[in-house]
């Protein structure tokens, strides 16, 4: 029954700019933190900003020492603008453009979110 | 180009030449040390016994003098001076020829002539030579006595209860501290040092010296005896004139060069400063009117304006062995007509008196023993000839504390004299601040000089930095961050006051934003050290290692530490251990607080790896936790032929009780089951050594970058009075410090430090014991195993998978090789892939 009803949902939905692909439920998500999505052989970090009311979604690679852990990252904002720290040695980058926020590190790409009949999707640019 | 040649490389003759390079390079420059090491910092010599070494205590290191261009010989002592021809000679036979001389060679200490002075065991306290001998002999023996209750006779007195010994002062006069204090004053003095343990005996003429050989007994006039191991003579100076007085200077018939207000010699081109020369009849055996008289002699010889020596004020501030002392102006009340006001506490072992003129205006001096917060305030008032309030008495019978010494600090001129060793006043230092932009004590002190002769003046410099940074508009507190406007331990008592349980809650009543990094770890910290409910129900405001339980490592994979308490393990435990790390395909290493660790855990891994774990009976080592991590033991009396305690049973007992324990910073243990030390309990927190009577108890080392030796706080105490004072130690660390600091830190920072601590733990003074006793057994009882938590709750399980979408591991995880062990690759060559 419950398979029925999430097939009646979209996998994926195209728009003009987007590729928008079904990430997962809401509820796989911690309140106020993240998980890592897999994409394709991509992997985005998801955070479900719930003190904010607020998706977001970027890379889960931290451009500082190449490492997959931004989704284990703590999420928190900087005078007002949401961020996230890499677990491995605090570098935070924006949640809303990218930028790292605290050293000299290359931006992370962000991807918008979308959230839809309980289900997260994330927009993927279209190449 | 002249040629100035100092003898005598002590902390004046070191000054003396920082001076001179300070203002030109035009002269040469030699000095001639008769210790075998630069210049050091006598004034502290004490702390080389609590763990700063000679290094640490050098005034500059050997590279300072070729940089600046001085030529440095150690030692040599110089034995000849040639005035005619202008030549000196050492004891090697090195000759040198000067257009000034420059004596600074300062003073021996001096030693009474009676008889058997010249036993084994007989020391004086002077040079980092005489340090060496009095620990290396006080090692072998159990009760030793001081010579001398005065400064430099208590600051023994000091070394030697830091060595563990038993101490005993002894003084001739009537009181300590004759010169510096009144007999009251002298009473509280010594009441106070007698709680420490310090036996004080005044009014002792000693007559012999007794002992086989080596010293037994002291003998005094009055027919009393002391039978004591070790005798330290700090019975006062000798000014070293012996070069001198063979090339015919004049000198004082109770020794010393004689000077004018140049403080030039009878010779015109040599000249003598610090503890050698003699001005007015006067001997100054303190360091900062050495440093004047240096300045004095470099603005001579360069050929500024000059400035004459016209004597110096001798009040002086010191903490003898954690108490307060100061003395300033006319100790005495000797100014005709002045009037005495005195406050006296015994209970609190504090002692004031006040000397003010007869017509009440002005404070002439006065003495300040136990609570010497106002010295500085006081020595001002005095030193300016500031007007005295209108009911002078004020000053010292307000309410503690609030006679706020900061609004004393606003009240002086600028020209007030704030580090009297550098010669920095108020304005050097408002300056500093509002013009060069310096906000951190740090930099005050780097630019300025400020504190660091004797440090004395280092709480007025911080009262000065905090007001005028405060007047600029700054705020200075050290508030968590952002999101925080309150500190660590003010957080800690609204979360207990209050009741608070989460994270959410405390940033709504108490927060603004939406946290950080940096405050939402901390919080958990607290919560974790009050609650101790498990730290898996708010996992999002853990770091990363306390949200999954476990290292995060290079690679990103996590390595897993099971507990093996005091590093006791059965073989089967071990092969278990064996048989999951291979299972796994884990790389294992001993860790240095005698467990295993197993690297390179996938994240989805780590729930069955554990569940394994638990099977074999381990549980959490908290390897990943801000938390108690192990109590390392050496094997102790069951095995070991030396041990006189059961040290491994006892590292284990203590393991057990704070497993889990949240704190501030991670904390470590040890038991060391001898004197011995084979399980370097001195490094740790906290750390217990047996003796023959029970345990000593360490807090506060530190191994890392910056190891710190820990202090004892408690000897011979039982093993239940043991128990119940870490449960003190660490619940008042963990309400009190600063997160991510260590009980080393925690300590440094401490006002009071260590006689402070010791007054709060073991003698209760803040009458908090039972309470902190009352919530680690809370914490206690409230412990289970995160782990096995875990591994019984499928949603806590659910979180440990890479990929909340797919069931793969991360397939970007990579090892390689190493000795027959995966280990991940080195990531700074790794390519993004």
């Amino acid at each position: 029954m419950e398979q029925l009803n999430e097939l009646k949902i979209a996998t994926t939905v195209e728009t003009d700019n987007h590729t928008w692909f079904r990430a997962a439920r809401v509820e796989d998500f911690p309140a106020n933190g993240g998980a890592c999505v897999k994409y394709g052989d991509q992997q985005i970090a998801v955070f479900n900003f719930t003190r904010r009311n607020e998706w977001y979604a970027c890379q889960n690679l931290c451009p500082h020492k190449m490492q997959m852990a931004l989704s284990r990252g703590m999420i928190g904002s900087q005078e007002g603008e949401p961020k996230v720290a890499c677990p491995f040695h605090k570098k935070t980058f924006s949640l809303r453009n990218g930028q790292c926020l605290n050293a000299e590190e290359q931006n992370i790409t962000v991807y918008p979110v979308r959230i839809e009949n309980g289900f997260v999707y994330i927009g993927v640019a279209k190449p | 180009m002249k040629r100035v040649v100092v003898v005598g490389n002590g902390m004046v003759g070191y000054k003396f030449c920082e001076k001179l390079r300070n203002r030109t390079s035009d002269h040469e420059l030699i000095i001639y040390g008769e210790e075998p090491r630069p210049a050091y910092d006598r004034v502290h010599l004490s702390s080389y016994f609590s763990g700063k070494t000679a290094d640490d205590l050098l005034m500059a290191p050997a590279s300072w003098y070729q940089e600046n261009n001085v030529t440095l010989f150690t030692g040599e002592l110089v034995t000849e001076i040639d005035r005619k021809h202008k030549t000196i000679r050492t004891h090697t036979g090195k000759t040198d020829h000067y257009d000034y001389l420059v004596l600074a060679t300062g003073s021996s200490a001096f030693v009474p002539s009676i008889e058997g002075a010249e036993r084994d065991g007989v020391f004086v306290y002077r040079t980092i030579e005489d340090l060496n001998q009095i620990m290396s002999y006080g090692k072998k023996i159990k009760k030793a006595a001081v010579m001398g209750g005065g400064l430099l006779g208590l600051e023994a007195a000091k070394a030697l209860i830091d060595l563990g010994l038993e101490t005993h002062v002894v003084e001739f006069a009537q009181r300590l501290m004759p010169r510096q204090l009144d007999d009251a004053g002298a009473a509280i003095l010594a009441y106070k040092l007698s709680q420490l343990g310090i036996a004080i005996n005044t009014g002792k003429s000693t007559s012999k010296i007794e002992g086989n050989g080596k010293l037994e007994a002291l003998y005094f006039t009055d027919g009393t005896v002391l039978p004591v191991e070790m005798l330290v003579i700090s019975a006062g100076i000798r000014p070293r004139d012996e070069v001198a007085k063979s090339c015919g200077l004049n000198v004082h018939a109770r020794g010393g060069v004689i000077v004018d207000d140049s403080l030039r010699t009878s010779d015109e081109n040599i000249f003598a400063i610090g503890e050698v020369a003699v001005h007015n009849n006067m001997v100054y055996g303190l360091v900062a009117p050495g440093y004047d008289m240096a300045e004095c002699v470099v603005r001579e010889i360069v050929g500024e304006t000059p400035k004459l020596f016209t004597g110096y004020d001798m009040s002086t501030k010191l903490k003898l062995i954690g108490v307060d002392v100061g003395s300033f102006g006319d100790v005495f009340g000797d100014t005709p007509g002045s009037i005495p006001i005195a406050f006296q506490d015994k209970r609190n072992g504090v002692y004031k008196r006040i000397n003010i003129s007869a017509d009440g205006k002005y404070l002439l001096g006065g003495i300040l023993v136990g609570d010497a917060a106002q010295y500085n305030l006081f020595h001002q008032m005095v030193v300016n000839k500031m007007p005295l309030p209108a009911q002078p008495e004020s000053l010292i019978i307000g309410t503690p504390g609030k006679a706020a010494e900061g609004a004393g600090v606003k009240s002086l001129p600028g020209t007030a004299q704030i580090c009297s060793c550098e010669n920095v006043c108020k304005d050097d230092l408002v300056t500093q601040i509002t013009e060069k932009g310096v906000k951190t004590i740090q930099e005050l002190k780097k630019n300025t000089k400020a504190c660091t002769g004797c440090g004395g003046c280092t709480p007025m410099v911080n009262d000065i930095l905090k007001i005028t940074l405060e007047s600029m508009g700054f705020k200075v507190k050290k508030n968590l961050c952002e999101h925080f406007d309150y500190t660590r331990q003010e957080l800690y008592d609204i979360i207990r006051v209050k009741g608070i349980k989460d994270y959410e809650a405390l940033l709504n009543s108490h927060g603004k934003g939406d946290g950080c990094e940096v405050c939402k770890p901390a919080v958990a910290s607290l919560l974790a050290s009050i609650w101790n409910e498990l730290i898996s129900e708010q996992d999002t405001i853990q770091d990363t290692n306390d949200r999954f339980l476990a290292n995060i490592q290079r690679g990103g994979t996590y390595s897993v530490v099971p507990r093996i308490a005091g590093g006791e393990i059965t073989p089967a435990k071990l092969m278990a251990i064996g048989r999951i790390a291979e299972k796994y395909n884990l790389y294992t290493k001993i860790t240095g607080g005698q467990r295993i660790d197993m690297f390179g855990a996938r994240v989805d891994q780590l729930p069955d790896i554990w569940q394994e774990l638990i099977a074999e009976g381990f549980e959490s080592g908290h390897a990943y936790g801000k938390a108690l991590r192990t109590v390392k033991s050496c094997v102790g009396s069951t095995w070991c032929r030396f041990g006189v305690q059961d040290s491994v049973s006892f590292a284990i007992f203590v393991e057990d009780r704070y497993k889990g324990l949240r704190a501030p910073h991670k904390l470590k243990g040890a038991v060391s089951g001898c004197i011995r030390e084979c399980a370097e309990a001195q490094s740790k927190d906290f750390g217990i050594i047996a003796t023959e009577k029970g345990w000593n108890l360490y807090v506060c080392g530190n191994g890392g970058s910056h190891p710190q030796h820990a202090k004892l706080l408690v000897s011979d105490v039982d093993t239940d009075t043991c128990v119940k004072l870490i449960d003190r130690f660490l619940m008042f660390y963990i309400r009190t410090a600063d997160p991510l600091t260590r009980t080393a830190t925690w300590l440094n920072k401490m006002e009071g430090g260590l006689e402070y601590l010791r007054d709060v733990i073991v003698n209760d003074s803040l009458g908090i014991g039972e309470d902190l006793e009352k919530e680690m057994q809370g914490l206690i009882d409230n412990y289970q195993c995160e782990w096995k938590k875990v591994v019984e709750t499928p949603e806590l399980r659910a979180r440990f998978r890479h990929f909340v979408n797919d069931e793969s591991a991360d397939e970007t995880l990579s090892f390689v090789d190493m000795r027959g062990q995966k280990c991940p690759p080195d990531w700074n060559t790794k390519t993004t892939r």
